[in-house]
Protein backbone atom coordinates (compact mmCIF):
# COMPACT_ATOMS: atom_id res chain seq x y z
CA UNK A 1 0.00 0.00 0.00
CA UNK A 2 1.30 3.40 -0.93
CA UNK A 3 1.66 6.02 1.66
CA UNK A 4 1.89 9.68 0.91
CA UNK A 5 5.31 10.82 1.79
CA UNK A 6 6.21 14.43 2.10
CA UNK A 7 9.76 15.54 2.22
CA UNK A 8 10.12 18.71 4.14
CA UNK A 9 12.96 19.92 6.22
CA UNK A 10 13.11 16.47 7.80
CA UNK A 11 15.20 13.92 6.08
CA UNK A 12 12.86 10.93 6.59
CA UNK A 13 9.51 10.63 4.85
CA UNK A 14 6.51 10.85 7.13
CA UNK A 15 3.55 8.49 7.01
CA UNK A 16 0.11 9.98 6.90
CA UNK A 17 -1.71 6.70 6.79
CA UNK A 18 -2.50 4.50 9.76
CA UNK A 19 -1.35 1.05 8.81
CA UNK A 20 -2.61 -0.59 11.97
CA UNK A 21 -6.33 -0.77 12.51
CA UNK A 22 -7.50 1.14 15.54
CA UNK A 23 -9.33 -0.98 18.04
CA UNK A 24 -10.29 -0.53 21.66
CA UNK A 25 -8.11 -2.41 24.08
CA UNK A 26 -9.94 -4.48 26.66
CA UNK A 27 -13.17 -3.49 24.96
CA UNK A 28 -15.13 -5.95 27.10
CA UNK A 29 -14.21 -4.16 30.28
CA UNK A 30 -15.28 -0.80 28.88
CA UNK A 31 -18.51 -2.37 27.65
CA UNK A 32 -19.15 -3.89 31.05
CA UNK A 33 -18.50 -0.55 32.67
CA UNK A 34 -21.12 1.01 30.37
CA UNK A 35 -23.54 -1.72 31.44
CA UNK A 36 -22.91 -0.83 35.07
CA UNK A 37 -23.55 2.82 34.31
CA UNK A 38 -26.87 1.88 32.71
CA UNK A 39 -27.63 -0.20 35.79
CA UNK A 40 -27.16 3.04 37.73
CA UNK A 41 -30.26 4.38 35.98
CA UNK A 42 -32.40 1.48 37.13
CA UNK A 43 -31.34 2.18 40.68
CA UNK A 44 -31.71 5.95 40.20
CA UNK A 45 -35.33 5.47 39.09
CA UNK A 46 -36.03 3.19 42.05
CA UNK A 47 -34.36 5.61 44.46
CA UNK A 48 -36.48 8.44 43.01
CA UNK A 49 -39.61 6.31 43.61
CA UNK A 50 -38.54 5.73 47.16
CA UNK A 51 -37.83 9.43 47.68
CA UNK A 52 -41.31 10.33 46.45
CA UNK A 53 -43.28 7.51 48.09
CA UNK A 54 -41.12 7.00 51.18
CA UNK A 55 -43.64 8.58 53.55
CA UNK A 56 -46.85 7.26 51.96
CA UNK A 57 -47.58 4.77 54.71
CA UNK A 58 -51.34 4.48 53.94
CA UNK A 59 -51.98 4.17 57.67
CA UNK A 60 -49.66 1.16 57.81
CA UNK A 61 -46.32 0.67 59.58
CA UNK A 62 -43.68 3.35 59.04
CA UNK A 63 -39.97 2.92 58.38
CA UNK A 64 -39.36 3.67 62.04
CA UNK A 65 -41.61 0.79 63.13
CA UNK A 66 -40.15 -1.74 60.70
CA UNK A 67 -36.42 -1.30 60.28
CA UNK A 68 -34.01 -3.17 62.49
CA UNK A 69 -30.85 -1.05 62.50
CA UNK A 70 -28.46 -3.53 64.24
CA UNK A 71 -29.44 -6.14 61.63
CA UNK A 72 -28.83 -3.56 58.92
CA UNK A 73 -25.38 -2.81 60.35
CA UNK A 74 -24.53 -6.52 60.18
CA UNK A 75 -25.71 -6.72 56.57
CA UNK A 76 -23.70 -3.65 55.61
CA UNK A 77 -20.57 -5.08 57.26
CA UNK A 78 -21.02 -8.41 55.41
CA UNK A 79 -21.19 -6.69 52.04
CA UNK A 80 -18.28 -4.34 52.72
CA UNK A 81 -16.00 -7.14 53.92
CA UNK A 82 -17.01 -9.26 50.94
CA UNK A 83 -16.03 -6.40 48.63
CA UNK A 84 -12.58 -6.23 50.24
CA UNK A 85 -12.04 -10.01 50.14
CA UNK A 86 -12.95 -9.93 46.45
CA UNK A 87 -10.22 -7.32 46.05
CA UNK A 88 -7.79 -9.71 47.77
CA UNK A 89 -8.84 -12.41 45.30
CA UNK A 90 -8.00 -10.09 42.40
CA UNK A 91 -4.58 -9.45 43.95
CA UNK A 92 -3.98 -13.22 43.97
CA UNK A 93 -4.90 -13.29 40.28
CA UNK A 94 -2.16 -10.77 39.59
CA UNK A 95 0.24 -13.11 41.44
CA UNK A 96 -1.06 -16.15 39.51
CA UNK A 97 -1.97 -18.05 42.68
CA UNK A 98 -5.01 -20.12 41.84
CA UNK A 99 -5.71 -21.81 45.17
CA UNK A 100 -5.41 -18.57 47.14
CA UNK A 101 -7.68 -16.85 44.68
CA UNK A 102 -10.30 -19.59 44.87
CA UNK A 103 -10.13 -19.31 48.66
CA UNK A 104 -10.78 -15.57 48.70
CA UNK A 105 -13.53 -15.95 46.09
CA UNK A 106 -15.21 -18.58 48.29
CA UNK A 107 -15.03 -16.24 51.30
CA UNK A 108 -16.56 -13.38 49.24
CA UNK A 109 -19.30 -15.66 47.95
CA UNK A 110 -20.17 -16.95 51.42
CA UNK A 111 -20.37 -13.43 52.87
CA UNK A 112 -22.63 -12.31 50.01
CA UNK A 113 -24.78 -15.44 50.43
CA UNK A 114 -25.17 -14.59 54.14
CA UNK A 115 -26.19 -11.08 53.10
CA UNK A 116 -28.88 -12.43 50.79
CA UNK A 117 -30.03 -14.90 53.46
CA UNK A 118 -30.42 -12.17 56.07
CA UNK A 119 -32.27 -9.99 53.59
CA UNK A 120 -34.70 -12.78 52.71
CA UNK A 121 -35.21 -13.34 56.44
CA UNK A 122 -35.95 -9.62 56.89
CA UNK A 123 -38.44 -9.66 54.02
CA UNK A 124 -40.19 -12.77 55.36
CA UNK A 125 -40.45 -11.25 58.84
CA UNK A 126 -41.96 -8.07 57.41
CA UNK A 127 -44.44 -9.94 55.21
CA UNK A 128 -45.44 -12.17 58.12
CA UNK A 129 -46.12 -9.03 60.19
CA UNK A 130 -48.50 -7.77 57.52
CA UNK A 131 -46.02 -5.30 56.04
CA UNK A 132 -45.73 -6.85 52.58
CA UNK A 133 -45.16 -4.97 49.34
CA UNK A 134 -48.93 -4.57 48.87
CA UNK A 135 -49.49 -2.78 52.17
CA UNK A 136 -48.53 0.78 51.16
CA UNK A 137 -46.76 2.76 48.49
CA UNK A 138 -43.80 3.11 50.85
CA UNK A 139 -43.51 -0.66 51.20
CA UNK A 140 -43.94 -1.21 47.44
CA UNK A 141 -41.03 1.09 46.69
CA UNK A 142 -38.97 -0.38 49.53
CA UNK A 143 -39.41 -3.98 48.37
CA UNK A 144 -38.75 -3.06 44.74
CA UNK A 145 -35.54 -1.16 45.43
CA UNK A 146 -34.05 -3.44 48.08
CA UNK A 147 -35.33 -6.52 46.24
CA UNK A 148 -33.68 -5.41 42.99
CA UNK A 149 -30.39 -4.95 44.79
CA UNK A 150 -30.77 -8.32 46.48
CA UNK A 151 -31.49 -9.93 43.12
CA UNK A 152 -28.30 -8.41 41.72
CA UNK A 153 -26.29 -9.83 44.61
CA UNK A 154 -27.91 -13.26 44.13
CA UNK A 155 -27.01 -13.24 40.43
CA UNK A 156 -23.49 -12.14 41.42
CA UNK A 157 -23.15 -15.16 43.73
CA UNK A 158 -24.33 -17.53 40.97
CA UNK A 159 -21.88 -15.92 38.54
CA UNK A 160 -19.13 -16.28 41.13
CA UNK A 161 -19.78 -20.01 41.57
CA UNK A 162 -19.72 -20.51 37.79
CA UNK A 163 -16.42 -18.66 37.48
CA UNK A 164 -14.91 -20.59 40.39
CA UNK A 165 -15.69 -23.84 38.56
CA UNK A 166 -14.22 -22.43 35.33
CA UNK A 167 -11.13 -21.19 37.11
CA UNK A 168 -10.69 -24.54 38.84
CA UNK A 169 -10.94 -26.42 35.55
CA UNK A 170 -9.08 -24.16 33.13
CA UNK A 171 -6.88 -21.95 35.28
CA UNK A 172 -5.90 -18.40 34.43
CA UNK A 173 -6.82 -18.31 30.76
CA UNK A 174 -7.33 -14.96 29.12
CA UNK A 175 -11.09 -15.46 29.02
CA UNK A 176 -11.22 -16.35 32.70
CA UNK A 177 -9.22 -13.27 33.64
CA UNK A 178 -11.54 -11.06 31.65
CA UNK A 179 -14.63 -12.62 33.23
CA UNK A 180 -13.21 -12.30 36.70
CA UNK A 181 -12.38 -8.64 36.11
CA UNK A 182 -15.97 -8.01 35.00
CA UNK A 183 -17.35 -9.80 38.05
CA UNK A 184 -15.01 -7.81 40.26
CA UNK A 185 -16.44 -4.56 38.89
CA UNK A 186 -19.98 -5.90 39.35
CA UNK A 187 -19.23 -6.90 42.92
CA UNK A 188 -17.76 -3.55 43.96
CA UNK A 189 -20.55 -1.73 42.14
CA UNK A 190 -23.21 -3.54 44.17
CA UNK A 191 -21.45 -2.59 47.38
CA UNK A 192 -21.48 1.02 46.15
CA UNK A 193 -25.23 0.89 45.48
CA UNK A 194 -25.74 -0.57 48.95
CA UNK A 195 -24.14 2.56 50.44
CA UNK A 196 -27.03 4.51 48.91
CA UNK A 197 -29.58 1.96 50.09
CA UNK A 198 -28.56 1.81 53.73
CA UNK A 199 -27.97 5.56 53.96
CA UNK A 200 -31.07 6.78 52.21
CA UNK A 201 -33.71 4.08 52.43
CA UNK A 202 -32.95 2.86 55.93
CA UNK A 203 -31.17 5.57 57.94
CA UNK A 204 -32.91 8.59 56.41
CA UNK A 205 -36.13 6.53 56.22
CA UNK A 206 -36.09 6.03 59.96
CA UNK A 207 -35.61 9.75 60.51
CA UNK A 208 -38.34 11.09 58.26
CA UNK B 1 -9.61 -10.79 21.93
CA UNK B 2 -6.75 -10.54 19.58
CA UNK B 3 -4.46 -7.84 20.81
CA UNK B 4 -1.27 -9.22 22.17
CA UNK B 5 -0.35 -7.23 25.21
CA UNK B 6 -2.05 -8.25 28.41
CA UNK B 7 -0.97 -6.00 31.14
CA UNK B 8 -3.17 -8.15 33.37
CA UNK B 9 -0.29 -10.61 33.32
CA UNK B 10 2.34 -8.24 34.44
CA UNK B 11 0.72 -5.16 35.75
CA UNK B 12 2.73 -2.23 36.79
CA UNK B 13 3.60 1.29 35.84
CA UNK B 14 6.19 0.12 33.35
CA UNK B 15 3.57 -1.54 31.17
CA UNK B 16 1.59 1.54 30.43
CA UNK B 17 3.89 2.42 27.60
CA UNK B 18 2.87 0.79 24.32
CA UNK B 19 -0.88 0.83 24.60
CA UNK B 20 -2.13 3.53 26.84
CA UNK B 21 -5.50 3.10 28.39
CA UNK B 22 -5.23 -0.55 29.32
CA UNK B 23 -7.41 -1.21 32.27
CA UNK B 24 -5.82 -3.89 34.33
CA UNK B 25 -5.20 -2.09 37.57
CA UNK B 26 -6.04 -4.48 40.38
CA UNK B 27 -4.98 -2.03 43.03
CA UNK B 28 -2.79 -3.13 45.86
CA UNK B 29 -3.26 -4.58 49.31
CA UNK B 30 -2.63 -1.12 50.65
CA UNK B 31 -5.35 0.49 48.51
CA UNK B 32 -7.94 -2.13 49.48
CA UNK B 33 -7.14 -1.79 53.17
CA UNK B 34 -7.20 2.01 52.99
CA UNK B 35 -10.55 1.82 51.22
CA UNK B 36 -11.87 -0.63 53.81
CA UNK B 37 -10.86 1.52 56.79
CA UNK B 38 -12.28 4.69 55.22
CA UNK B 39 -15.52 2.95 54.22
CA UNK B 40 -15.88 1.42 57.70
CA UNK B 41 -15.43 4.82 59.36
CA UNK B 42 -17.86 6.44 56.92
CA UNK B 43 -20.40 3.69 57.69
CA UNK B 44 -20.03 3.73 61.48
CA UNK B 45 -20.54 7.51 61.77
CA UNK B 46 -24.02 7.64 60.16
CA UNK B 47 -25.18 4.57 62.10
CA UNK B 48 -23.95 6.18 65.30
CA UNK B 49 -25.68 9.47 64.44
CA UNK B 50 -29.04 7.81 63.75
CA UNK B 51 -29.03 5.10 66.44
CA UNK B 52 -27.61 7.31 69.18
CA UNK B 53 -29.80 10.35 68.35
CA UNK B 54 -26.66 12.46 68.54
CA UNK B 55 -27.98 15.53 66.72
CA UNK B 56 -31.38 16.79 67.82
CA UNK B 57 -32.20 18.50 64.54
CA UNK B 58 -33.43 15.76 62.19
CA UNK B 59 -32.83 17.88 59.11
CA UNK B 60 -29.15 18.29 59.96
CA UNK B 61 -28.78 14.55 60.64
CA UNK B 62 -30.31 13.74 57.23
CA UNK B 63 -27.93 16.10 55.47
CA UNK B 64 -24.90 14.72 57.32
CA UNK B 65 -25.90 11.10 56.58
CA UNK B 66 -26.37 11.86 52.87
CA UNK B 67 -23.10 13.82 52.74
CA UNK B 68 -21.19 10.92 54.31
CA UNK B 69 -22.82 8.52 51.82
CA UNK B 70 -21.62 10.69 48.94
CA UNK B 71 -18.08 10.70 50.36
CA UNK B 72 -18.20 6.93 50.82
CA UNK B 73 -19.30 6.43 47.21
CA UNK B 74 -16.26 8.42 46.09
CA UNK B 75 -14.05 6.26 48.37
CA UNK B 76 -15.48 3.09 46.79
CA UNK B 77 -14.94 4.50 43.31
CA UNK B 78 -11.28 5.30 43.97
CA UNK B 79 -10.13 2.41 46.17
CA UNK B 80 -12.34 -0.50 45.02
CA UNK B 81 -13.32 0.29 41.42
CA UNK B 82 -9.98 2.05 40.70
CA UNK B 83 -11.67 4.76 38.69
CA UNK B 84 -9.22 7.31 37.41
CA UNK B 85 -8.83 9.48 34.33
CA UNK B 86 -6.33 7.05 32.76
CA UNK B 87 -8.37 3.86 32.58
CA UNK B 88 -9.67 3.05 29.07
CA UNK B 89 -8.23 6.32 27.78
CA UNK B 90 -10.56 8.23 30.03
CA UNK B 91 -13.73 6.66 28.66
CA UNK B 92 -14.59 5.09 32.00
CA UNK B 93 -14.41 8.48 33.67
CA UNK B 94 -16.36 10.16 30.87
CA UNK B 95 -19.15 7.56 31.02
CA UNK B 96 -19.20 7.92 34.80
CA UNK B 97 -19.50 11.72 34.68
CA UNK B 98 -22.26 11.45 32.08
CA UNK B 99 -24.10 8.97 34.31
CA UNK B 100 -23.75 11.19 37.36
CA UNK B 101 -25.23 14.16 35.45
CA UNK B 102 -28.21 12.08 34.28
CA UNK B 103 -28.73 10.47 37.69
CA UNK B 104 -28.78 13.90 39.33
CA UNK B 105 -31.36 15.06 36.78
CA UNK B 106 -33.51 11.93 37.26
CA UNK B 107 -33.38 12.08 41.05
CA UNK B 108 -33.52 15.85 41.49
CA UNK B 109 -36.22 16.51 38.92
CA UNK B 110 -38.44 13.61 40.03
CA UNK B 111 -38.33 14.71 43.64
CA UNK B 112 -38.87 18.35 42.69
CA UNK B 113 -41.84 17.63 40.42
CA UNK B 114 -43.49 15.17 42.77
CA UNK B 115 -43.01 17.38 45.79
CA UNK B 116 -44.76 20.26 44.03
CA UNK B 117 -47.52 18.03 42.72
CA UNK B 118 -48.16 16.79 46.21
CA UNK B 119 -47.99 20.25 47.77
CA UNK B 120 -50.37 21.76 45.19
CA UNK B 121 -52.84 18.90 45.13
CA UNK B 122 -56.41 19.90 45.82
CA UNK B 123 -57.37 18.95 49.37
CA UNK B 124 -59.87 16.10 49.44
CA UNK B 125 -63.16 16.79 51.17
CA UNK B 126 -64.44 14.21 53.69
CA UNK B 127 -67.61 13.87 51.60
CA UNK B 128 -65.63 12.86 48.52
CA UNK B 129 -63.54 10.47 50.57
CA UNK B 130 -66.69 8.72 51.83
CA UNK B 131 -67.94 8.49 48.30
CA UNK B 132 -64.68 6.87 47.21
CA UNK B 133 -64.75 4.30 49.99
CA UNK B 134 -68.40 3.48 49.24
CA UNK B 135 -67.84 2.71 45.58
Amino acid sequence: MNTIAVNTAHSEPRDFLCLEETHPHNGTLLGFWLYLMSDCFIFAALFACNAVLGTSYAGGPSAHDLFDLPGLALNTALLLVSSVTFGFAMLEMARQRKRAMLGWLAVSGLLAACFVGLEIHEFMTMIAAGAGPGRSAFLSSFFTLVGTHGLHVTVGVIWLVVLMVQLGKHGFTEANRRRLMCLSMFWHFLDLVWVGVFSYVYLVGVLR
Amino acid sequence: MSHPSQSALEHGAAHHGGHDGEHADHGSLRSYLTGFVLAAILTIIPFWLVMGHVIHDTQVTVLVVLGLAAVQIVVHMIYFLHLDTRSENGWNMLAFIFTIVLVVIVLGASVWVMYNENANMMPMSPQYQNHQQGS
